[in-house]
């Protein structure tokens, strides 16, 4: 895994934050984000993962360990003197300033020659396609218009990190997943290094080269969209990444990778996990809905399973079918339509089946 | 079956249009009816005085209403041919129905602006007159009192008789018109307006000032704390709208005092050796009126900058600005809505202040107001209270309208 790229630009060492002096938000939080990297921390709200950006941008004070960017220890750094840009849930930009005052803004504050920053800001209005909005005021602009604003402004003064606190979130869907395009093309052309908060799961895949998945103030996981889905680290990982169906499991033997569980009533299936489980361990059984095969596709496979379908849904590309299976009455099951040669109706009993790879054994949670 | 409710036939159409006039009609009626009462009670105990008042200070009708006669004479008259045996017999029949209908108490008030004495002359007039004259009415007024005979005094009655005069705006900017009829300024010993305005100005503002600067932080405070604290702190800021007016300005006569509270414990605790003259001057009146016009700078801060996303700050602040630099570039212009709105209105206030400077002030304190009061109560020269309102109303509106346009400035393409 890639914990610890080769160039880290970013570097959270033993980093502890309380607010009250009870409870941790964070908890010993190590991470390093490399140059030129896109990472976003994913987490459900009070994870701690707006904390760690507040911690990066300077507005909040870790209670303990150390922060550092390149060779610069943050800590005591004031927020005005970091050179981080950040772009903030509301934009914020500033009511009484036009678009282009808004992006002067940091050029004025370094003191740069005024024809100098002109030109920047002209560059930059015609990167983000609105050079005619620029004597316009904020409110002016529609959201789309107001984000690219905020992305320029935290980007005209060509920060060596530019930080995003859920930006995209005021947006409707399709603009956000235009935006979520457009970020990510802006990160490739000019090289930035990116620190993206989020709580969308599919903003975090769409645009990062790893995700940090934070719960509980502790950083479940960080990896790559990809592996993060298909190897998750643990059930919160699995269950907050995409849909899983959990079954409480028991291990009962071993080969290499794969693990024989048994649940429900002593029923049995392979399950793939790289680490080491102990014979007659408690784990979760675990297996996204769209490797769960049914009918004549399921023949085939080593693990197959009776069970009766509760809900029928049809869903345009795909149909998701509602099962009740060993004690789990909400086992889904995604069947893309070119594949459902015989119709289904609820209260049908329906073969399935998986492969071992494609189920997980994951170590429970800690209670 | 969809083209056809798609498009209606022309008849359709024009019945559509006189539907929703009808409908929008109705809805018009409502709203009327809605405001109706509100417009009706402005009408009556805002507008209606108002114009009065305003009429009031050009108002000059006392001696064409007790001598009508008499005062087309008088309009025609050039003032330097004697008058005319006309002028008596038409004054001598209109002084006796005057005295009948009870006007004359009004005319002898008015005529004592012109001249002091033509009061008494009226009234001894009116006592010995016959009901007809012995030779002529020249000759009985004449002998009656021989002022009759001069000119002066009928110079002086023609200046009352024409029913609008300017006299009492004149008078309250320190003005008058002399025998010719040209605008002259009035001897210096008698100016005294001009320096009430100014003072009453000079107050007001300085209460404007010292309220902006006391509830600007306050306001800010109150708007970033969290909201039960806030909350807490925004009961202590109207808790003096709890008690009345005077009760508040008395309490401060208690308090600063030269045996009083304030001057005590900063004896004793060695401040001070001599008592601090804290009240009846400036003093006194500048901190009774910051102290009960505090409250209405603070609230429209207080709605203002509660408005304004602590963001702006933090992303100027991660923009490179010290946090200073930070709030006035881009916190500071945002509240100028709340400070123009606090200010305008404690300003207008303050210009109104009657009691509290009657109270607390010196004779040098009293402001425009004090004034109205006294020609209204005292004197009862209701033209000189008028013009002084009016006066004050018009400096008000003109001040309004700047604020206006600044506002305006300040946000020139807001939608």
């Amino acid at each position: 895994m890639q914990s610890h790229p080769a160039d880290p630009l970013v570097r959270f060492t033993g980093v502890q934050k309380t607010y009250d002096g009870e409870h941790l938000v964070v908890r010993d939080l190590n991470l390093s984000i490399g140059r030129g990297e896109f990472v976003t921390l994913l987490g459900p709200s009070g994870s701690g993962k707006t904390t760690c950006l507040m911690m990066l941008a300077g507005f909040e004070v870790p209670t303990q360990g150390d922060i550092y960017l390149g060779t610069q220890r943050l800590n005591t750094l004031p927020p005005y003197q970091r050179n981080i840009g950040m772009v903030f849930q509301n934009y914020a930009l500033f009511p009484h300033m036009t678009v282009e005052e808004n992006l002067l803004y940091p050029l004025k504050t370094r003191k740069m020659p005024k024809d100098q920053a002109k030109a920047k800001v002209e560059r930059i209005l015609d990167m983000i396609q609105l050079t005619k909005y620029a004597k316009r005021r904020p409110q002016q602009l529609s959201g789309g218009q107001q984000q690219r604003v905020a992305l320029a402004r935290a980007l005209v003064f060509e920060p060596q990190l530019v930080l995003m606190d859920e930006p995209l979130g005021a947006l409707d869907k399709q603009l956000r997943e235009h935006m979520q395009m457009e970020i990510r093309h802006l990160h490739e052309q000019l090289g930035l290094t990116v620190v993206f908060v989020t709580h969308d799961q599919d903003e975090a895949l769409t645009m990062s080269n790893r995700v940090a998945v934070f719960n509980d103030g502790v950083i479940q996981q960080i990896d790559s969209p990809q592996n993060l889905y298909e190897y998750p680290a643990n059930a919160f990982v699995a269950q907050f990444i995409g849909e899983n169906n959990t079954l409480p499991a028991k291990v009962i033997s071993r080969d290499q990778t794969i693990y024989r569980l048994e649940f429900g009533q002593n029923q049995v299936s392979g399950a793939y996990n790289a680490d080491t489980l102990a014979t007659q361990e408690a784990v979760l059984f675990s297996i996204r809905p769209e490797r769960v095969r049914i009918g004549k596709m399921a023949q085939t496979l080593p693990n197959q399973f009776s069970t009766v379908v509760q809900e029928l849904v049809y869903l345009g590309d795909h149909v998701r079918l509602r099962c009740e299976f060993a004690g789990n009455t909400n086992f889904n099951i995604k069947v893309p339509v070119s594949e459902l040669t015989t119709p289904i109706q609820p209260q049908d009993h329906i073969m399935m089946g998986w492969h071992d790879q494609d189920a997980r054994a994951l170590k429970q949670l800690p209670q | 079956m969809a083209t056809q409710t798609m498009a209606p036939p022309p008849t359709t159409q024009t019945s559509l249009k006189t539907q929703l006039r009808r409908a929008e009609r109705r809805r018009k009626l409502n709203a009327f009816l809605l405001v109706a009462p509100l417009a009706l009670f402005l009408l009556v105990i805002f507008v209606f005085p108002i114009g009065s008042m305003l009429w009031r200070s050009v108002d000059n009708s006392e001696l064409s209403q007790a001598l009508p006669q008499t005062a087309q004479l008088l309009s025609a008259w050039d003032g330097q041919q004697p008058p005319s045996e006309a002028f008596y017999a038409s004054l001598a029949q209109e002084l006796k129905s005057a005295l009948a209908n009870g006007n004359i108490g009004s005319l002898g008030r008015r005529l004592t602006y012109e001249d002091p004495t033509l009061r008494t002359l009226v009234t001894q007039t009116i006592r010995k007159l016959p009901d007809t004259p012995e030779t002529t009415w020249q000759q009985t007024f004449s002998t009656l009192n021989p002022r009759w005979a001069e000119l002066s005094t009928w110079q002086a009655l023609k200046k009352a008789a024409p029913t609008t005069t300017d006299r009492y705006l004149l008078a309250s900017l320190d003005l008058e018109r002399n025998a010719q009829g040209e605008i002259t300024a009035v001897a210096p010993e008698k100016q005294v307006y001009i320096d009430v305005f100014l003072r009453t100005l000079a107050i007001a503002g300085a209460v404007t000032l010292i309220c902006l600067i006391m509830g600007f932080p306050l306001a800010y405070l109150l708007a970033t704390l969290p909201t039960g604290t806030s909350n807490l702190l925004m009961i202590f800021v109207l808790l003096p709208f709890w008690t009345s007016l005077l009760v508040r300005t008395a309490a401060w006569i208690v308090l600063l005092q030269s045996g009083g509270m304030v001057n005590t414990s900063l004896m004793g605790l060695g401040f001070i050796s001599q008592p601090l003259e804290l009240v009846f001057n400036r003093v006194g009146v500048l901190i009774a009126m910051v102290h009960i016009l505090l409250p209405f700078m603070v609230l429209p801060l207080y709605s203002v900058m509660k408005g304004i996303s602590p963001h702006y700050q933090r992303a100027a602040i991660s923009l490179g600005a010290h946090p200073f630099k930070a709030f006035w570039q881009v916190y500071a212009p945002q509240t100028l809505a709340g400070v123009g709105a606090g200010t305008i209105l404690v300003f207008i206030m303050a210009l109104g202040y009657y009691i509290t400077p009657a109270l607390l002030g010196g004779p040098s304190d009293q402001m425009v107001s004090y004034y109205v009061a006294y020609y209204t109560n005292t004197t009862n020269n209701w033209g000189m209270a008028a013009a002084l309102g009016s006066l004050l109303l018009i400096i008000t509106l003109v001040l309004y309208m700047l604020y206006q346009r600044l506002v305006n400035q300040q946000t020139p393409n807001r939608r």
